[in-house]
């Protein structure tokens, strides 16, 4: 199960927070901290994921922004891996060329994406084409 | 249907929220699972892995759906859309391979339904992507949960393997936690992988590193653990911030396999803790951790909890028991006071139990005066003393206070090693007229000239006694109970003054066992003189060996030595499997040529193997950094190699073990010819020639049968049933192979042997008892004798019910007798590390014992006599001394410093135990008188 999803940068600010269980707004912010610390440590040669307390860390660099899923035990690491690569692929068609300022300036849209994607901390969709159909259709409604 | 998906996923919550409201819409999850969308289906897919993993049963009858789902999935059915990089949506088939495994687990019809759906899966998923890794580590899984079918098994073994031997990271870490999930079931297939494992174990990524010692604690079982469990407390030390991962996981360890585990290594462990780390915070939180875990555990039944767990436990809890401030001290109290009356907790765990005790007693005491007073009329005076002091520091809290103060830093505590307190009370005693205090050997020399007629009865008694109440001995609490014993000599007086005084030195004791070990070397130097010029000597040649030049193949053999002693146990197959492995190495290894420049070789013919053995040496200085971990299995590993093997060559001792290891190497059945060879006096061996001792040794288990062990001989024998038994050497214990022979035509039933010896531990393996022998037949029992106090002989004793005829049940005892020669083994050291160890080393022994003068080289002849019968390790022979080094089983070393006195052998012996030299030395007298 997924317990959170964290966007972040190289100089640790989060972009984007998103969390599946109950955690305390006074704990988020260390605990992102403490996350962040730990990815950023890691050197390139070793492998993307990470202990941290009861969960694992996946994480995924992009340039300068780092997505980093916490999860528990049992689920399958390399799936979560290739996820966050599915989500910015999704990412990347929807905005063409996502950029982190495309998330700093539609965290909106980035958030309606991930809710298409991964609900009660599970995988619900992965089909590119119906995870932006929601979206899609709303900016129709917008424009019209 | 986007409405559809999303009124399943509510559905899907509201399940979580509430499953009894749900209930009326079951039918409506199964019409979402067979919706014409793809989408809906996936959806309905999570609350079916839910409802499934709750009742597996409920929803067999679904298989056949989840197995036609997941067989379009794969065969590409679904819309293009849906794949990623050409694999159709992945994370939907592993979402069904997950149901599938929880259906088909422990069920073989619903698993005979989905192999060939899971074939198809393995078979297609051999795209280079990661996504199609992912679905293999789940398909993986799920062939290793569901009915096993050995086919798939076979394929799935191959997966994984290429995961672990893959070069990206992600994937090799992958193939590790499948690895972990799979020796579950099967520790065999960690076998085949060996070699990747241990190099894991060296990577520099922590997450790899962790995952390596989860599988390696899965397949940690009797023999393994020790070496588990240092590799553990290696990586505690290295690393910070998972201390309580590992830590959970080292208790779990130590709940296994704690009694087969030495002393250093809790100690270690109890070390590591009180030193901590840098930051305080830290350590208060993981000691906060650990005295919380312990006191669960304790809560739970600690009846059957190893020995030195207990020990651990309770000095955590005496130690830092006052950081958790949310449980009472009472309650901790209780605890530990109902610890200490269960039956089968040891005298030793009971004293470290009430020095944890006299620790946080403080403000409590009503309930330590009962226990104090309960316990000060035990018969251990160890015990005794530790109630009185727990008495009275309990009344005098100042006192207490002062004693003990609350979570004092460990530096600060500083024992008194030279017990000057003391030389008041025994200027004075001398000024009574009693006389001075004598070094135990000095004593026992005396003892000799006095006794020079019977020799041999008194210097085996009268050292055991005399030796232990030398004053070093206090670190251990167990001693001081002999000395009190102890009688007719006028420096008992001191003796018994340095118990009463010890008071405040006692409830430091835990410290002298734990950390302050090297605190013993100051106390040395008074006692002995120290004269081994050997040491200085030997110092020299081993900087003289310095050579830095490390062969991979010496490191490549180290590995597999490591493999070998990591996964020694986990199938008969495996040390066979090993040594065919490591054959190749040694022929490289031994053709190197090299500059021989030490100048200690005396024997020139074997200057190669010398020069090899001290690029050895050389190797394990420099190589520190790079093999560090590596190195500290070493000795360990070596020696197993080393035993017994065969000493044909009078070689420079350290060049011989290179020799005789590779001999082992390259041709182990010889050496199987060779163990018969070493045969140790034995009277009743020569009284009953077993008919077919040949034939029994062929019946040894395959895993034992290239461990060295002795001739088969016979115990007893009735009309029925006969009874062989073999000695095999192993390095940490001693095996007793009892053979029963059915000499009847007829089916014996309901076979069980029992063994039992009061001086040894003894733990059944393999094989006491059965349900039927049939006629003319064999079957193999095993026993794993330890011993951990010395004993010239040790006889066991036992019996073999059977049944001839249903209800008529007869028994057979029969007894045999071990010597201490049994259970020493060679320690191999290098000269550097003797004269470091023999500083360390309190308890000696001297005696004079006859020189074989015979040769040439009386020094070299006699040693060499000794070595063959009690399987010592000759470190070096300089000039007229000569060192050797042994120990008991793996536990306590024994050094042996010998000199050449006119036609005699001045043999000065130490060790940490105190009556190991003596034992050892009655061996000598014996062996040399044989001779």
């Amino acid at each position: 199960m997924i317990k959170f999803l964290l966007m972040v940068n190289k100089q640790g600010q989060t972009r984007l927070s998103k969390y599946y269980e109950q955690v305390e707004l006074g704990k988020r912010a260390a605990l992102e901290a403490d996350v962040v610390r730990g990815c950023l440590a890691r050197r390139k040669e070793e492998c993307s994921f990470v202990e941290y307390k009861d969960y694992k860390l996946v994480y995924r660099q992009y340039a300068a922004l780092f997505i980093v899923v916490g999860i528990t035990e049992n689920e399958n690491e390399l799936s979560i891996f290739e996820l966050v690569h599915n989500f910015v692929e999704v990412l990347d068609k929807y905005f063409s060329r996502v950029s982190e300022l495309d998330i700093m300036f539609n965290l909106d849209k980035v958030h309606i994406i991930l809710d298409e994607m991964i609900l009660n901390g599970h995988i619900v969709e992965t089909n590119k084409n119906r995870i932006l159909a929601p979206l899609l259709a709303l900016d129709k409604m917008v424009e019209s | 249907e986007i409405i559809r998906r999303k009124a399943v996923l509510a559905l899907y919550k509201f399940y979580l929220i509430a499953p009894n409201q749900v209930q009326h819409i079951h039918a409506k999850f199964r019409k979402a699972l067979c919706d014409k969308d793809p989408g809906v289906m996936t959806s309905s897919l999570h609350i079916y892995l839910q409802l499934i993993r709750e009742s597996p049963d409920g929803y067999k009858e679904l298989t056949v759906s989840f197995v036609t789902i997941l067989k379009q999935v794969v065969g590409g059915k679904l819309p293009v859309d849906f794949n990623y990089h050409n694999v159709p949506a992945p994370w939907l088939q592993i979402q069904l391979l997950r149901i599938l495994s929880l259906l088909g687990k422990d069920d073989q019809s619903t698993s005979a339904l989905m192999y060939e759906v899971l074939d198809e899966s393995l078979r297609r998923a051999e795209m280079n992507h990661n996504i199609t890794y992912a679905i293999l580590y789940e398909c993986v899984k799920a062939v290793y949960t569901i009915h096993p079918k050995a086919e798939l098994l076979e394929k799935a073994a191959r997966c994984i393997g290429n995961f672990v031997l893959s070069p990206k990271i992600n994937l090799k870490y992958l193939g590790l936690k499948a690895l972990t999930y799979v020796v579950q079931h099967d520790a065999k297939l960690a076998l085949q992988h060996q070699m990747t494992i241990i190099e894991c174990l060296d990577h520099s990524d922590f997450t790899i590193k962790r995952e390596t010692l989860e599988l390696l604690f899965r397949i940690t079982n009797a023999q393994n653990v020790t070496v588990i469990v240092e590799k553990m407390l290696d990586f505690l030390r290295s690393c910070d911030d998972e201390h309580t991962i590992i830590h959970l996981t080292m208790n779990e360890v130590f709940s296994v396999g704690g009694d087969l585990l030495q002393q250093d290594v809790p100690n270690n462990f109890l070390r590591l803790l009180a030193e901590g780390s840098e930051s305080k915070e830290e350590d208060d939180q993981l000691r906060l951790y650990a005295v919380d875990s312990y006191l669960t555990v304790l809560k739970g039944d600690a009846s059957h909890l190893p020995q030195h767990f207990l020990q651990v436990m309770s000095w955590v809890l005496g130690e830092y028991g006052h950081l958790q401030e949310s449980v009472d001290q009472h309650e901790v109290i209780r605890l530990l006071t109902k610890l200490l009356d269960q039956r089968n907790v040891s005298l030793e765990t009971r004293v470290w139990i009430l020095s944890a005790l006299t620790k946080i007693s403080e403000g409590h005491t009503d309930l330590i005066e009962d226990l104090a007073e309960s316990l000060s009329s035990s018969q251990d005076t160890v015990l005794r003393q530790q109630a009185h002091e727990l008495r009275h520091l309990s009344r005098d809290s100042q006192l207490h206070e002062g004693v003990l103060p609350h979570g004092a830093p460990w530096e600060g505590m500083e024992v008194d090693s030279s017990l000057s307190f003391l030389d008041g009370f025994v200027s004075e005693a001398l000024a009574a007229g009693a006389a001075p205090y004598k070094p135990p050997h000095q004593r026992q020399e005396e003892l000799c000239e006095d006794r020079e007629l019977n020799l041999e009865p008194y210097s085996f008694s009268l050292p055991v006694s005399l030796s232990s109440c030398s004053i070093t001995d206090r670190h251990s609490p167990t001693l001081l109970s002999v000395s009190s014993g102890l009688s007719g000599n006028s420096t008992e007086l001191s003796q018994k003054a340095g118990s009463s005084t010890l008071i405040l030195e006692g409830v430091k004791r835990v410290w002298g066992k734990d950390g302050y070990l090297p605190q013993k070397e100051t106390t040395a130097p008074p006692v002995d003189k120290p004269s081994p010029a050997v040491q200085p000597s030997g110092q020299q040649e081993a900087s003289e060996r310095i050579e830095p030049q490390p062969e991979p193949s010496t490191q490549n053999q180290d590995k597999q030595q490591l493999a070998s002693s990591l996964f020694v146990g986990l199938g008969a197959g495996s040390s066979m499997s090993l040594l065919g492995k490591s054959e190749a190495p040694p022929p490289r290894f031994r053709k190197k040529p090299r500059p021989l420049d030490s100048s200690s070789s005396s024997s020139s013919g074997t200057s190669e193997r010398s020069s090899d053995s001290s690029s050895r040496s050389s190797r394990s200085m420099t190589d520190n950094f790079l093999y560090g971990s590596l190195l500290e299995e070493e000795p360990a590993t070596s020696i197993s190699a080393f035993d017994h093997t065969p000493k044909s060559t009078t070689a420079n001792g350290l060049a011989e073990n290179t020799d005789a290891k590779e001999d082992r190497r390259a041709n182990t059945s010889q050496i199987l010819g060779g163990d018969m060879v070493i045969v140790r006096p034995n009277t009743i061996q020569d009284k009953h020639p077993p008919p077919a001792s040949s034939d029994l040794t062929a019946l040894l288990p395959a895993d034992l049968k290239d461990l060295p062990h002795s001739d088969v001989i016979s115990l007893t024998s009735d009309p029925s049933l006969s009874l062989c038994s073999c000695r095999v050497f192993r390095d940490e214990a001693l095996l007793l192979v009892i053979f029963i022979s059915n000499c009847t035509e007829s089916v014996v039933k309901d076979v069980a042997v029992q063994l039992g010896c009061e001086e040894l531990e003894t733990a059944s393996l393999r094989g006491n008892i059965m349900d039927s022998l049939e006629g003319k037949s064999t079957s193999v029992c095993h026993y794993a004798l330890l011993m951990d106090d010395p004993h010239t002989n040790v006889s066991f004793t036992g019996t073999v019910c059977y049944q001839t005829q249903p209800g008529h049940t007869s028994t057979l005892p029969f007894s045999g007798t071990l010597s201490t020669a049994d259970f020493i083994r060679p320690l191999v050291v290098t000269t550097e590390e003797y004269g470091k160890l023999w500083l360390s080393l309190s308890h000696d022994v001297k005696q004079n014992l006859k020189l074989l003068t015979d040769a040439s080289d009386p020094l070299r002849t006699t040693l060499n006599a000794l070595k063959d019968a009690l399987q010592l390790h000759i470190v070096d022979i300089v000039g007229s001394e000569g060192i050797v080094a042994c120990r008991l089983l793996s536990g306590a070393p024994c050094l042996l410093h010998c000199r050449v006195n006119g036609t005699a052998l001045a043999m000065w012996l130490r060790s940490p135990h105190p009556a190991l030299p003596d034992c050892i030395l009655y061996h000598c007298q014996r062996a040399l008188a044989q001779h």
